[in-house]
């Protein structure tokens, strides 16, 4: 099997959905310049509420797709009215403060909804019921499932939507005007605030259906699933440019490439066995055995080190422009 | 009178801005505020149209009270400010920025706009940001009249623009007046605003020391002295 392609596969698939929640964490802050870190727990949520429409439902005897596609209609509203409820309760009556203050208020706002979730759905890990039979299909010696067609699917379908949406329809160009000038957008007959909550409202209806795919995909939920998963899409938008949205599509399929790849070969670069000069002072490789230093469970880190090395060496992000240059 | 300003009283933190000024203006007409720097003409229209909140005092715009109305109502009952520095939307095309203007009436043709101002029609799928100062100054000016207003606010539309520009802009401000736009226009450029305008008032530190016949006042001599290097 070749590892190459099965991990570009793997991480386009993972890296698909990093890339429809840091849309969520990008629009947001391309139009109040505000990082929304209680995003990643809107994604949850809507794990969490699918599960539970997905659990309920799996005995009744209906067609496993529909029972998914049941899940995901009940889990986008319920994300939706999170989505608009954190902005016209948490932050709208902190927009004029000094930007530190919304800031820790979504750091709280994370906290909260974590805690709910914790007392709604219980500590444990939760496993979806595996109801749709997955398929696996041959591409030049790696495999794809049908729920990775799917997840790819979808994914790329709610990313091309956005597009049209930001930049072909009088509500995205107003979105996108009020993200330059909010001052003169409201001169203009833009009601701000309205704009504002539309934007919550887009990406947390995007991170319900990612969460949803996530749990599907991977199987479980839990109640902390939100914060590593915001943090990585997190940082595929800031390795896109915060604020940019072709960058932060960009930025969670790469992300999600480099890790899958990182994960995939991390074993084999650290495994000390491998290496002529070390083997023969190393007990366990006598006999063909292994000295492995990382393993794939090092997988979440390498997320992390993209976020370190995108700050420090290209702050703006790959698609990011300056700031500080308008005519 | 279609604006009616009355005690407006304008602070920022403990420095008071505008210190309880009154100004009208009837339809149709083209009234032109001038003053120094920091006079507080600025802060004046950006309390007209609500952009910041006035301490005291009321606006009266077509007889109804718009002192505590929210900025985005006022375009959709024709009232337009063009703020200072254009604000143009920079990362918007042309015909964005246009469309932004109709946001108010839910879309309008920018045919009429491309007509008076043919170089933006030429340029309307470019970036905004990338026009020259006098084309974002038309820009701003088309904008605003997309929404169709019956009162423009005109926020220093000569400021930084080269002498050719400048002259183009306010014969533009003359046709638009000319076309039964009401206008009120806030400049530096005193002597150019006032041979345009049919009154004017002069701003001080907050509050309104001369008004009148904008003729007369090009002929008052402390106006000559203070505005216009005499």
């Amino acid at each position: 099997m070749d590892t190459f392609l099965q991990q570009v596969i793997n991480g386009l698939t993972a890296g698909s959905v990093y890339a429809v929640v840091a849309l969520g964490y990008t629009m947001v802050y391309g139009i109040i310049q505000l990082i929304n870190f209680a995003h990643g727990e809107v994604v949850m949520i809507g794990a969490m509420v699918a599960f539970t429409v997905i659990n309920a439902l799996a005995p009744a005897g209906l067609p496993p797709l529909a029972v998914v596609l049941i899940g995901g209609a009940c889990a986008i509203p319920v994300c939706v009215l999170v989505g608009y409820s954190m902005e016209r309760l948490a932050y709208r009556p902190l927009r004029h403060a000094p930007r530190l203050a919304p800031l820790i208020t979504a750091i709280g706002v994370s906290i909260i909804l974590q805690h709910l979730a914790l007392l709604i759905w219980s500590r444990n890990v939760l496993a979806f019921p595996q109801i749709i039979p997955s398929r696996t299909y041959m591409i030049a010696g790696a495999a794809i499932s049908s729920i990775q067609i799917a997840i790819l699917a979808i994914c790329f379908a709610l990313m091309a939507g956005l597009a049209v949406l930001v930049y072909r329809t009088r509500l995205g160009t107003a979105m996108r005007a009020t993200a330059q000038n909010p001052q003169v957008a409201g001169l203009m007959g833009i009601d701000i605030n309205r704009v504002i909550a539309a934007t919550f409202v887009i990406g947390a209806a995007l991170g319900a259906v990612a969460g949803v795919l996530f749990g599907t995909y991977y199987g479980l939920a839990q109640y902390t699933m939100g914060s590593i998963l915001g943090l990585k899409a997190f940082s595929a938008a800031v390795l896109g440019g915060i604020g940019n949205i072709p960058g932060a599509m960009l930025g969670g399929v790469l992300l999600g490439i480099v890790e899958a790849l990182g994960a995939g070969y991390i074993g084999d670069l650290t495994n000390l066995c491998s290496y002529d000069t070390l083997a023969p002072r190393i007990e366990a490789c006598a006999g063909g055995g292994n000295f492995v230093l990382f393993g794939s469970n090092y997988q979440d880190v390498f997320a992390f080190i993209v976020l370190i090395l995108v700050l420090v060496f290209r702050p703006s992000g790959l698609l990011g422009e300056r700031v500080g240059d308008r005519a | 009178m279609l604006l009616e300003v009355r005690q407006l009283e304008v602070h920022y933190g403990g420095i008071r801005a505008v210190a309880g000024i009154d100004l009208e203006i009837a339809d149709g007409e083209l009234v032109c505020l001038i003053g120094a720097n920091g006079a507080g003409k600025t802060s004046t229209l950006k309390a007209i149209c609500g952009l910041i909140a006035s301490r005291s005092g009321t606006v009266r715009y077509g007889g109804e009270d718009i002192s505590r109305a929210p900025v985005h109502e006022l375009p959709r009952k024709g009232l337009v400010m063009v703020p200072e520095g254009r604000g143009i939307f920079a990362q918007l095309t042309v015909a964005e920025n246009l469309a932004m203007g109709a946001y108010a009436h839910g879309g309008g043709d920018p045919a009429a706009q491309y007509e008076r101002f043919p170089r933006l029609a030429e340029r309307r799928r470019q970036i905004a940001g990338t026009l020259s100062g006098g084309e974002q100054q038309m820009l701003a000016l088309a904008r605003a009249l997309m929404t169709r207003p019956r009162l423009l606010l005109l926020d220093e539309p000569s400021m930084g623009l080269a002498p050719m520009m400048v002259t183009k802009i306010f014969e533009l401000v003359h046709d638009i007046a000319a076309q039964g736009v009401t206008i009120l226009l806030v400049e530096q450029n005193a002597r150019a605003a006032l041979e345009l305008a049919r009154r004017g008032y002069v701003m001080e530190s907050g509050s309104i020391t001369l008004s009148g016949e904008a003729r007369a006042l090009l002929d008052n001599p402390r106006v000559r002295e203070a505005y216009l290097g005499e």
